[in-house]
């Protein structure tokens, strides 16, 4: 046997030392960077929050006012997408790792659902106005954005579903269908309750994007200004994410409304973490009962 | 011996995929008796036993021949659905795999899926954890999660669960082999307890258990059944030297 170099302990330590340091390093950045983000938003976006502000509708060509219907609108559509995605994601995912035959035309609809996931919004926004606004005749609405928003979200959901899924010990499927209990049965009462936790974890980062997605909703659900809140899901909404975009780029005064922009974002970013926060705590009640 | 016959393999191959595991099975399961199935791993035992409550259908690409009659009918008839199989043919698998659900509704999920009704549950509950004497360690703590049972008391548990579907046969495979010898020696006397109300089928790696508690032995290598006979015969003078071979620790 060689014998050992008598620097090599040294030597390795030191190769851990600068790894670690990288590894830190980039935690940091990452921190920082999103916390930067945040101050930033908060410092120029605070003088704008009242309750005036998060309670009226617009005023004098929206350089005053509240934005009460773009957040009312953006609850709205966050929820539909939700409502239309998560079912239909969680029943893909639920085909894919459960029913279907594992092969070829299967490994084909991941690397569709994958390729889904890349597609840049705005293609979803054109395919939102001409399919469910035009073809289908919703009109630009509630239910187009959130149709269109839902299809948005769903590559996101079928992926975490199908991770969620594949993560229940195969031990309870199979303890399950030997007491003579259907698949079905097996997939609702003990496969489902143990994946809702994962499953949950996607669908909050759908959320999310739901709710900050600007383009998908352009063509299909936003108005530039209304005052009036949706009595249907037929009626156009005021959107958050559209009302910054108008806000900063086609306003009336742009650079006076500057705050106000600030300030929607920093509504924005309450109402996603809100959303997602009410997500968590569910998540957090259905896990109390895992244990394996 | 035809009479109590409950299970009779005839002719049985089965293939995962173009892999032959199981060559020409012939076989009968007796009615109230303890079968112990031994033979070294990668004979085929375990496939057999997950043969006999189609737990293989779960697996893609896998191939059937022949037939096993329970009940005089062929369970792999095209016309028979699995899940009446397994409601009489219930398994305890080789490591304990409780819900995460309370020690009650462990109990209660198979029965209450089957349509036995609330008012009687209570009465099953207990009485299929007190055949499965689990019942004074848990009785108090019935709404407390399985999982912070021992892992002994968790395979207990699992056969209480099956035992409340009131199954015809009880299968277990290697039910033991993650158990220490106390939790061990608990199961092996549940076993000697069971066999008068239910046969049993239990595929084993451990040798002194087949002979302590089975009054049938069959042993396979390399999916065939070379020899099958009364346990104290296998043990004592087997007619085939392989037999011999591996029950006396020459390979294995």
């Amino acid at each position: 046997m060689k014998k050992l170099k008598h620097n090599s302990m040294s030597w390795r330590y030191f190769k851990q030392n600068v790894f670690f340091t990288l590894v830190r390093a980039s935690a940091l950045i990452i921190t920082l960077a999103l916390g930067g983000i945040i101050l930033y938003i908060v410092v120029n976006g605070i003088s704008a929050i009242s309750w005036e502000f998060i309670t009226r509708p617009p005023t004098d060509a929206m350089t005053k006012g509240g934005i009460m219907p773009a957040i009312l609108g953006t609850i709205y559509l966050t929820i539909g997408a939700i409502a239309i995605g998560l079912p239909l994601g969680v029943a893909s995912a639920i085909y894919l790792t459960e029913y279907a035959k594992q092969g070829r035309i299967i490994r084909l609809i991941k690397v569709g659902i994958n390729c889904l996931a890349g597609v840049p919004s705005v293609v979803f926004g054109l395919f939102g106005l001409g399919f469910f606004v035009i073809f289908m005749k919703f009109g630009s609405s509630i239910l187009s954005g959130s149709l269109t928003l839902g299809f948005l979200i769903l590559p996101t959901i079928i992926g975490a579903s199908e991770e969620a899924l594949k993560a229940v010990p195969q031990t309870f499927r199979e303890a399950s269908l030997s007491l003579g209990v259907s698949k079905w049965q097996t997939i609702y009462r003990i496969v489902l309750p143990n994946a809702l936790p994962g499953i949950l974890t996607g669908s909050i980062l759908g959320i999310g994007r739901a709710a900050g997605e600007t383009a998908p909703i352009m063509f299909t659900a936003a108005a530039y200004f209304t005052a009036k809140l949706p009595g249907s899901i037929f009626d156009e909404v005021m959107a958050l994410p559209y009302h910054i975009y108008v806000l900063a780029t086609a306003g009336t005064n742009i650079e006076a409304t500057r705050p106000i922009q600030f300030g929607t974002v920093l509504v924005l970013v309450a109402v996603v973490l809100g959303i997602d926060l009410i997500a968590i705590v569910i998540r957090g009640y259905m896990r109390r009962n895992k244990g394996w | 011996m035809e009479s109590n016959t409950i299970i009779s393999i005839r002719g049985v191959n089965f293939y995962y995929g173009t892999v032959r595991a199981l060559t020409d099975i012939s076989m009968k399961f007796r009615k109230n008796k303890v079968t112990a199935l031994i033979g070294p791993s990668g004979c085929g035992k375990s496939t057999l036993l997950r043969l006999l409550n189609r737990m293989n259908d779960l697996i893609d690409g896998t191939k059937v021949e022949g037939e096993i009659l329970f009940e005089d009918k062929n369970i792999y008839a095209p016309d028979v659905d699995p899940v009446e199989i397994r409601r009489k043919i219930g398994m305890v698998f080789q490591k304990p795999n409780p819900f995460p659900k309370t020690i009650y509704n462990n109990i209660s999920y198979g029965p209450n899926l089957n349509g036995v009704s609330s008012r009687d549950m209570d009465a099953l509950v207990e009485q299929s954890l007190k055949q499965a004497v689990l019942w004074d360690e848990v009785k108090d703590i019935l709404n407390k999660s399985a999982m912070n049972l021992s892992g002994g008391q968790q395979q207990r548990l699992c056969i209480a669960r099956a035992l409340a579907m009131k199954p015809d046969i009880l299968l277990m495979d290697e039910p033991t082999s993650a158990l220490d010898p106390i939790s061990t020696a608990k199961i092996e006397e549940l076993i000697e307890e069971l066999k008068d109300n239910y046969t049993i089928i239990i595929v084993t790696h451990n040798m002194q258990q087949a002979a302590r508690v089975s009054d049938e032995t069959a042993f396979f290598y390399l999916g065939n059944l070379i020899e099958y006979n009364k346990t104290e015969k296998i043990f004592t003078k087997p007619e085939v030297k392989q037999t011999e071979d591996y029950i006396t620790g020459r390979f294995g």
